[in-house]
């Protein structure tokens, strides 16, 4: 076990470091919390009433939040694409290191991301007002950990299998399209009319976000969280299984 | 150290609804033993790299066995990746990360200690001559600075089996004898084995113990490159004859030396032909010339090259093997 943590964490100590050594990367990272509050937020702001809730913030940071997460989380794979291309998955693969840790260095990588995002939206979004307590944000942030996680996981494993951006992105396109519209990420899907709702039950992530947003809203009773937390934990499963499975196979 | 048998990969190509198959590798049977350094030898598109990558445990065989360090390439394979040093045709550094950086890393992925890799690191850089590099992005570097940079990372943990495919492919002729003589040491000072594939005839020639040679996915020979070489039908004896007049008669009696089968080439006053022990031969030659006043400008004995070995076994040139082959790239991978 202390072998592959090790591994893990020299796969991680590469990625990050190359990374940070991109300016690009650290200021679209921080700034993209920035943009949502400021820019989204105002927008936002004058629903508040209509929706039945009190504090606009409150209300909206979860949904950004699962956002950032997963939507950023998709994109992992192409950098897996471009290093796979230089055969540096080749290289890495004839050393003796657990094959695992070539998909958990890489991931620790993109959940530290995640989370200094989150700390950056929530700290944004407590300076504009919102009121959450402070374990309902602890459980809103490991959930949103837990399904980017999970988002990261299956672009890099399916990045591995097409190797191909040209495949890639149009996939993505596709499966980002039902999520942002069915998950009620920015507005919820309870105001919508009966049968979009019935149909937005059918989509996991839906589940994730009303989760979040009862967390910050400080309201632990009900299925929501149960469901929530359930989906967060089982689609991370299945993802690092599906990842894993992947880096392992020979030829890959 | 390492031995296969019926070694074989056929890959599925699809392009649109028809699938293709290519047969890589067909059947190879190979034994080198420890301390050994093999020349692998073969055109574009032979099948070198993917034998190199079923016996580092990149590719899976899709036939046959083999095993390497005495561990099973399919069922072991953890144990032969932690018992080998590979150095891929395209090598595996990122051209943004660091090169000393890049290096380590991939030391310490074999479990060694920070230490250690920085130490050997730098001493791989200096023999290699890659000094004052240890800081460079790799996209910043030169092909041959590159290659060696490659070469740096798979020897980081002292491998004492090491697979090299084209080690020196774009490294000029200095960097290259200095390359030869870091793989004559690794032999020498650390009883390594090593197997490298190549197109370079003189390096084959040079490094190897032994030359394996391989076309269209079949080892077609396999010996020390001076057996080799006799097994072809002699030295190229090559006489330019003082006088027109007497070309024929010296074409003539250089076809009656030796075994007397040897096809004689003319081409104005040059007559060329193989000899066997053309050492022994050519003296009574000569004699036999002088007796009939046959005078000569010039006389040239030429031992076969591998390409004569080549032509032999294959009825093609490697050079014309080369040219012919084509090696459409697969769809990105790495070869
Ligand atoms: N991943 C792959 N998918 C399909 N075909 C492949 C793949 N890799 C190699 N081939 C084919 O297998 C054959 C052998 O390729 P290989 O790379 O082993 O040749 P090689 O001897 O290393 O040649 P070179 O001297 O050009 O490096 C070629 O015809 C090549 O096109
Ligand atoms: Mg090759």
């Amino acid at each position: 076990m202390s072998t592959f943590l090790r591994e893990c964490f020299i796969v991680f100590r590469r990625q990050l470091r190359m990374n940070l050594r991109n300016p690009a990367w650290v200021f679209i990272g921080a700034f993209q919390p920035v943009l949502y509050v400021v820019l989204f937020g105002p927008l936002l702001k004058p629903l508040i009433g209509q929706l039945g809730a009190t504090n606009a913030y409150t209300f909206f940071i979860p949904g950004m939040l699962v956002q950032l997460g997963i939507f950023g989380a998709f994109f992992a794979g192409f950098g897996l694409i471009g290093e796979w291309r230089e055969g540096v998955i080749e290289a890495e693969r004839v050393t003796p290191a657990n094959r695992s840790a070539l998909l958990v260095g890489r991931l620790m990588r993109d959940e530290l991301q995640l989370l200094v995002q989150a700390l950056i939206l929530v700290a944004l979004g407590y300076a504009m007002g919102m009121d959450a307590p402070f374990d309902g944000i602890l459980l809103g942030i490991a959930l949103t950990l837990l399904i980017g996680g999970a988002c990261a996981a299956s672009s890099l494993a399916f990045a591995l299998t097409v190797k191909s951006e040209d495949v890639m992105a149009p996939v993505i396109n596709m499966v980002m399209m039902p999520v942002l519209l069915l998950s009620g990420i920015l507005l919820p899907m309870t105001i919508g009319p009966g049968w979009l709702e019935k149909a937005s039950d059918f989509m996991p992530i839906r589940w994730v976000v009303d989760a979040v947003r009862n967390a910050f809203g400080g309201n632990w009773d009900g299925s929501t969280l149960f469901w929530g937390s359930a989906w967060s934990v089982g689609l991370f499963a299945l993802a690092i299984w599906w990842g894993t499975a992947t880096f392992r196979r020979e030829n890959a | 150290m390492i031995h296969a048998r019926g070694l074989a990969q056929t890959f599925e190509t699809k392009q649109g609804r028809t699938t293709t198959q290519v047969r890589a590798v067909d059947g190879v049977d190979l034994d080198i033993e420890e301390g050994e350094v093999v020349g692998f030898l073969g055109p574009n598109g032979a099948g070198k790299t993917t034998t190199l990558r079923m016996l580092t445990t990149l590719l899976r065989p899709t036939e046959g066995t083999a095993t390497v360090a005495g561990y099973d390439v399919v069922t072991q394979s953890a144990d032969v990746r932690r018992s080998i040093g590979y150095v891929s045709q395209t090598g595996g550094i990122s051209s943004y990360a660091r090169a000393g950086e890049e290096v380590m890393d991939h030391g310490m992925l074999y479990g060694r200690t920070k230490a250690q890799v920085e130490k050997r690191g730098k001493e791989l850089f200096e023999e290699l001559q890659l000094d004052g590099l240890w800081d460079r992005q790799s996209k910043t570097m030169s092909g041959g600075q590159k290659r060696r940079l490659d070469i740096a990372m798979g020897l980081i943990h002292d491998p004492t089996l090491v697979f090299l495919d084209e080690p020196t492919t774009g490294l000029d002729p200095q960097a290259r004898a200095n390359l030869w003589t870091h793989i004559s040491d690794l032999r020498e000072r650390r009883g390594a084995t090593v197997f490298l594939t190549t197109h370079y005839l003189d390096e084959a020639d040079s490094l190897s113990d032994r030359i394996i040679i391989i076309d269209k996915g079949q080892i077609v020979a396999s010996d020390t490159s001076d057996n080799l070489k006799s097994a072809v039908s002699g030295d190229l004896v090559d006489l330019e004859v003082a006088g027109a007049e007497h070309v024929a008669e010296a074409a003539k009696r250089l076809g009656s030396l030796g075994d007397g089968s040897s096809e004689v080439e003319v081409n104005g006053n040059r007559v060329s032909g193989r000899v066997r022990r053309a050492g022994r031969a050519v003296p009574g030659l000569l004699r036999d010339l002088d007796a009939n006043g046959i005078a000569l400008d010039a006389i040239e004995v030429h031992r076969p090259t591998l390409d004569d070995v080549f032509l032999t076994l294959t009825g093609r040139s490697l050079r014309d093997a080369e040219a012919s082959t084509e090696t459409p790239t697969p769809e990105g991978a790495p070869q």
